[in-house]
């Protein structure tokens, strides 16, 4: 079996899955978010129980519309509160919460081996960690609060391989990015995507967290990572429960394998309107920009900012860019503060905004009028994402962001940093 | 059950920011939703659909975000059908738990063209094209997911899961 097959079929009464089968699988941790508890919470009460299976098994996170932007989010951010309080369900307030997909992982929630749904399609994020998680809709996640439990096919598996070392300014976002450039929106769909080689060996936890985020972008159900050193290391201090690590079998059977040798990469953009339209940055062209954001659960992490810091130290953000920048959880931003990080971007000319997912989805804090254009660290550039129907998004990492936002146009770091 | 309407036609990847823009999630009312259906990609959509109508694309729809908010737009514009050749997995999930019927048939994508009226008998997955005089039939749902339906959703399917539990 593979790894995310020995992870789902340890979560089901069956010694053995595979791909294709209907299984009902116990799960680890449920979550949900502003947007979407309201949803869940309304089909959960139609079911008829009281109570959800296990308070300590259920997270809610209001993360994207708050601090509340307007009246009917701070509406709906109301009901989520009001039901977490009455559940005793795990529950951040504002002022402890950051967004979802940074937060769980650094809070010890999401472990290696388990099982983990979210009413989120970026719960995949979790993968990193060696977890088995994948973002469904609310009327799935009201009925997993109800019976502990929920109905899954048994993805294939796609392994991908990365031969060679990284070049400089190169990290995970270019990696996934130059993934989905490759194989399009829907080349992983309904599949788990296991990330394997040495580059992403080499990657840090930030990084592969950046990947797994965005295994949804090329449709998949999950990304997976096998579990290593720098996984323990990460999770050692955090676990407040036991895990299981989980191997592939030597003999396991993959639907697919995808090797690229990633030595000679360079740091990749996603050109409007897909995560699939990626090019290389020397050959995106001349393309002038109104603003930058740098943050989301694709790239909201410390050496997120950090790399961001190594671009704007002592460089000033460009008169007619707006660089706006989000630290992914209050712990991100508390660490970016002790490092001086926050320091660097407001002498650059950034503004440093609370945790929120905000501008990510069009939603506050940075939305874009007509004809205008944002770089940005997030993982979607579809139409109107960032607001207008008009306005144009291109993803890229944080130092192409940063550098972007010194020079006003798209650039690679290199021509910035000289 | 007999569905008829008139084709609406999209391409690939009609992604869920285009169907329902993020920007209108600080609501969860299906009719609130409804008025900003398919806004990312067709601003004529809310005016011109009718009941019964029927929603086609290419591959993947539907692709993206988790948003429920997505097939309960399309649900409550009236929408009785949605074909396509695939459909993003998130979105299936959703649109079968609420009730929103998804037929997946890649000849009745190559043959049927925007403005076709459409007939579809669900159980049988018949799709005749009435404007064209052509006959397709969808491909029959996974055993596990026909009983889902049948229990009317997963809501009905979890709530006698459970009293089966308890007994
Ligand atoms: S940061 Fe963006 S992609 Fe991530 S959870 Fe928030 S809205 Fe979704």
């Amino acid at each position: 079996m593979t790894l995310a097959e020995k992870i789902l079929a340890s979560h089901t009464d069956k010694k053995k899955v595979s791909p294709g089968e209907f299984v009902t699988v116990r799960v680890d941790l449920i979550l949900a978010n502003d947007v979407t508890a309201p949803i869940a919470i309304k089909e959960f009460q139609r079911i008829g129980v009281d109570k959800v299976f296990d308070p300590k098994k259920v997270v809610m996170v209001p993360d994207h519309f708050v601090p509340n932007k307007d009246i009917a989010s701070a509406e709906q951010a109301k009901l989520m509160r009001d039901f977490c309080y009455e559940q005793g369900i795990i529950y951040f307030e504002v002022g402890q919460m950051g967004i979802e997909h940074v937060l769980l992982p650094e809070q010890g929630l999401v472990l290696p081996g388990d099982v983990v749904i979210g009413a989120d399609s970026h719960t995949c994020t979790y993968g990193a960690l060696g977890t088995f998680a994948t973002g469904m809709g609310s009327t799935d996640i009201a009925a997993a609060m109800a019976t502990g439990d929920v109905w899954m096919k048994v993805p294939p598996t796609i392994k991908l391989v990365y031969h060679g070392g990284l070049g400089k300014w190169v990290g995970g976002k270019d990696l996934i990015l130059y993934t989905i450039g490759d194989i399009g929106v829907d080349g992983a769909l309904y599949s788990v995507m296991e990330f394997t080689g040495e580059a992403i060996d080499s990657l840090s936890i930030d990084g592969r967290f950046t990947i797994a985020n965005m295994a949804i972008e090329a449709g998949a159900k999950a990304g997976i990572f096998r579990v290593d050193n720098k996984t323990q290391l990460y999770i050692k201090s955090r676990a407040k429960r036991p895990y299981r690590v989980y191997e592939p079998d030597s003999d396991a059977e993959y639907a697919q394998i995808i090797d690229y040798d990633v030595s000679n990469i360079e740091p990749q953009v996603a050109l409007p309107h897909s995560p699939a339209n990626t090019k290389p940055v020397s050959q995106v062209g001349d393309i002038e920009i109104n603003q930058t954001v740098i943050g989301s659960c694709t790239n909201g992490r410390l050496e997120d900012l950090r790399l961001a810091a190594r671009i704007l130290k002592r460089r000033k953000v460009h008169p007619r860019v707006r660089c706006i920048i989000i630290p992914g959880s209050q712990q991100v931003y508390l660490d970016a503060l002790t490092e001086g990080l926050i320091e660097i971007f407001i002498k650059a000319g950034a503004v440093v905004s609370t945790p929120t997912c905000g501008p990510c989805l069009g939603g506050h804090m940075g939305v874009l009028a007509d004809g205008e254009r944002c770089i940005s660290t997030t993982n979607r550039n579809f139409v109107g994402r960032m607001g207008s129907l008009e306005s144009e998004v291109y993803l890229s990492n944080p130092t192409v962001a940063a550098a972007s936002a010194i020079a006003g146009r798209i650039v690679s770091p290199e021509e910035v940093v000289t | 059950m007999l569905l008829k309407g008139k084709v609406h036609k999209y391409g690939a990847d009609v992604n869920t920011d285009a169907i329902i823009p993020a920007r209108y999630l600080n609501v969860s009312e299906p009719a609130e939703l409804a008025k900003h259906c398919m806004e990312g990609i067709d601003k004529d959509f809310v005016s011109t659909v009718k009941p019964g109508d029927i929603i086609m694309a290419i591959t993947n729809f539907g692709c993206g975000s988790s948003r429920e908010h997505a097939p309960l737009a399309i649900k409550a514009a009236g929408v009785s059908c949605i074909i396509a050749k695939t459909f993003a997995r998130i979105f299936f999930r959703n649109a079968i738990n609420i009730g929103l019927p998804l037929l997946e048939c890649d000849e009745a994508v190559d043959k049927t063209k925007a403005g076709d009226i459409l007939e579809i008998e669900l159980a049988s997955g018949k799709i005749k094209n009435l404007t064209g005089g052509m006959v397709f039939t969808a491909k029959p749902y996974p055993d596990f997911m026909a009983e889902l339906i049948a229990a009317g959703g997963l809501i009905e399917y979890t709530k006698s899961r459970l009293v089966s539990r308890r007994i």
